[in-house]
């Protein structure tokens, strides 16, 4: 059959094709969209084997792509998705990848716990990691004489502080994650330098007396924070591996399966942040809230994290 | 065609499970280089817009308003325009390309995540430079982030314009014509729009001594073998 003769018989179900395409997803018309998906597939296979012009070819080929986003690119359900990811999904995939968190979680904490142990018993160890002015910033907000006990801030301060927390945290997070993908280094790198950074300062506040208004304010959002970044770290070091050691798969390959772990846990991670985010910038320096609450309710977060990791999601079978 | 070489070119092609293989242009550095700078702008302008209603807010919520925009233009401006506008960014929509998965279809909520959270890898050390080497050296244009989240930036492919109405009396061939022979009359005859009249006439000239005339009656009488070919009678 020639071109000519082969457009005629068939304009009528590319014509109808276009139209498909043109409206939109709840068009009742839409009930012929599989078979002549399917019919056009064929007459773009019968126009590349009889090698029909050119444009012919391009103009079917793109009826086909469109078809086939279409027909195979129904993004799945968003609702139904977080709430099985809450209850199950996220703590599956951090078990799943225990390898990763436990390293992550080693060389977040473990450097910082050595300078929190350092820098409490050193005088001067903290000027050798931050400048004066920062210390001295440091010192200032955290200072037992400020005024009333603990700060005293107002509503739209919060507000601040909650953007900001956002900021600072979440995007962190990201870095921590991102560069992973450099073998891992980047991750380790951001991890032991986020460490001992959060080490010192603590130690620090603890030699200077401060900790009075120092550890209530952190240990409320600390669980959710700390974990969450320990994650990020967890999932970097997730893509880094891939690229190290891809097993049976090239290294794009092994780098994109490894992605999708790393990205659930990514989301998870955010969302403490944001959990984070919110006690840290409406809770945590509340000076109305006793201390001995304070420091309740910051270790049962830490029990709750613990064991939501750990414990949540072992009776169902992974997704 | 054949050929003995394979020839290089920025096609991507897929075999669907319908059973033919689907081809799209790839977009290459320069291309993506110009959205990107597009979506810059259009970024640098909306922030200054937000600096602005944050100073007019004042005080504490102001800052709330500029951090948290601020953040959010950083991180999630790809990702919103790609997940709304199908992988479209205002300034991938003006060079004509599209995010896809590299089965393509439309890109996925987490696959715009991956390829946007790893742009902080991409853009080290400085504008990119990541970016670039790992694109330059991918078979597919891919950059670390396109990587990780299996995706491609393709052309969005042009309307076409259906050429195969032509207006011009058909001519059988004086000989018999091979196969990359009849394609070449053919895709003369379909693009005649495209050329200039002179390029046409040269390139008619090479096949005079087939036909024996001169000038425009000779473009017409290819033109006459393509129409010919395709079947008008």
């Amino acid at each position: 059959m020639n071109q000519t003769d082969f457009e005629k018989k068939h304009q009528a179900t590319w014509s109808a094709m276009e139209a498909m395409l043109e409206a939109g997803r709840k068009e009742s018309n839409l009930k012929y969209f599989p078979e002549t998906y399917q019919a056009i597939s064929h007459h773009l296979a019968l126009a590349k084997h009889r090698r029909y012009s050119t444009s012919l070819v391009q103009r079917l080929n793109h009826l086909v792509v469109e078809g086939h986003k279409r027909f195979y690119g129904d993004a799945p359900r968003l609702q139904s998705n977080f709430f099985r990811f809450i209850a199950f999904g996220f703590p599956q995939v951090v078990r799943r990848n225990h390898r990763f968190v436990n390293i992550a979680m080693g060389a977040f904490f473990l450097p910082g716990f050595l300078f929190l142990a350092l820098c409490w018993t050193q005088s001067d160890l903290i000027y050798s990691l931050m400048g004066y002015d920062q210390v001295a910033e440091f010192e200032s907000m955290y200072d037992p004489s400020n005024g009333e006990l603990g700060r005293e801030r107002q509503s739209d301060t919060d507000l601040m502080m909650f953007s900001f927390y956002i900021y600072n945290n979440i995007g962190i997070s990201f870095q921590t994650f991102a560069s992973g993908v450099f073998f891992g280094i980047g991750s380790l790198f951001y991890l032991i330098y986020n460490g001992i950074f959060i080490g010192a300062a603590a130690g620090h506040m603890a030699r200077i007396g401060y900790e009075s208004t120092f550890f209530p304010f952190v240990v409320g959002h600390g669980a959710f924070e700390l974990t969450a970044i320990g994650l990020a770290g967890a999932a970097g070091l997730k893509l880094g591996w891939a690229l190290i050691a891809p097993g049976n798969y090239s290294r794009m390959a092994s780098l994109r399966v490894a992605a999708e772990d790393a990205v659930r846990i990514i989301y998870g991670s955010t969302l403490m942040l944001l959990i984070a985010a919110f006690i840290e910038a409406f809770w945590s320096s509340s000076s109305t809230v006793p201390v001995n609450i304070k420091y309740a309710v910051g270790f049962s977060f830490w029990i709750l994290v613990i064991w939501y990791l750990i414990f949540v999601g072992r009776s169902r079978r992974a997704a | 065609m054949t050929s003995r070489h394979t020839l290089i070119d920025t096609n991507y092609t897929l075999e669907i499970p319908e059973g033919v293989d689907l081809t799209v242009d790839l977009a290459g550095p320069v291309v993506r280089t110009l959205a990107f700078a597009l979506d810059y702008l259009i970024r640098s302008a909306i922030f200054i817009v937000m600096m602005i209603v944050s100073l007019v807010l004042g005080g504490n919520v102001g800052w709330a308003v500029w951090l948290l925009v601020f953040f959010l233009l950083s991180w999630f401006y790809p990702i919103f325009f790609e997940m709304i506008r199908n992988g479209q960014t205002p300034g991938k929509k003006a060079m004509g390309i599209a995010v896809v998965n590299d089965d393509l279809t439309s890109v996925s909520f987490s696959s715009s995540l991956v390829r946007n959270l790893l742009r902080a890898a991409d853009a080290m050390p400085l504008l990119y430079t990541f970016g670039f080497l790992v694109m330059g050296g991918s078979k597919h244009f891919q950059r670390l982030g396109d990587i990780a989240a299996g995706t491609l930036v393709v052309h969005v492919d042009k309307e076409t314009i259906d050429q195969s109405t032509l207006s011009v009396e058909p001519v059988p061939p004086p000989v018999k014509l091979t196969e990359q022979e009849q394609r070449a009359f053919v895709e003369f005859a379909l693009r005649q729009d495209q050329f200039s009249e002179a390029r046409q006439q040269e390139l008619a000239d090479i096949v005079e001594p087939l036909l024996k005339q001169q000038g425009p009656n000779l473009v017409k009488q290819i033109r006459g073998i393509g129409a010919w070919l395709l079947g008008a009678r």
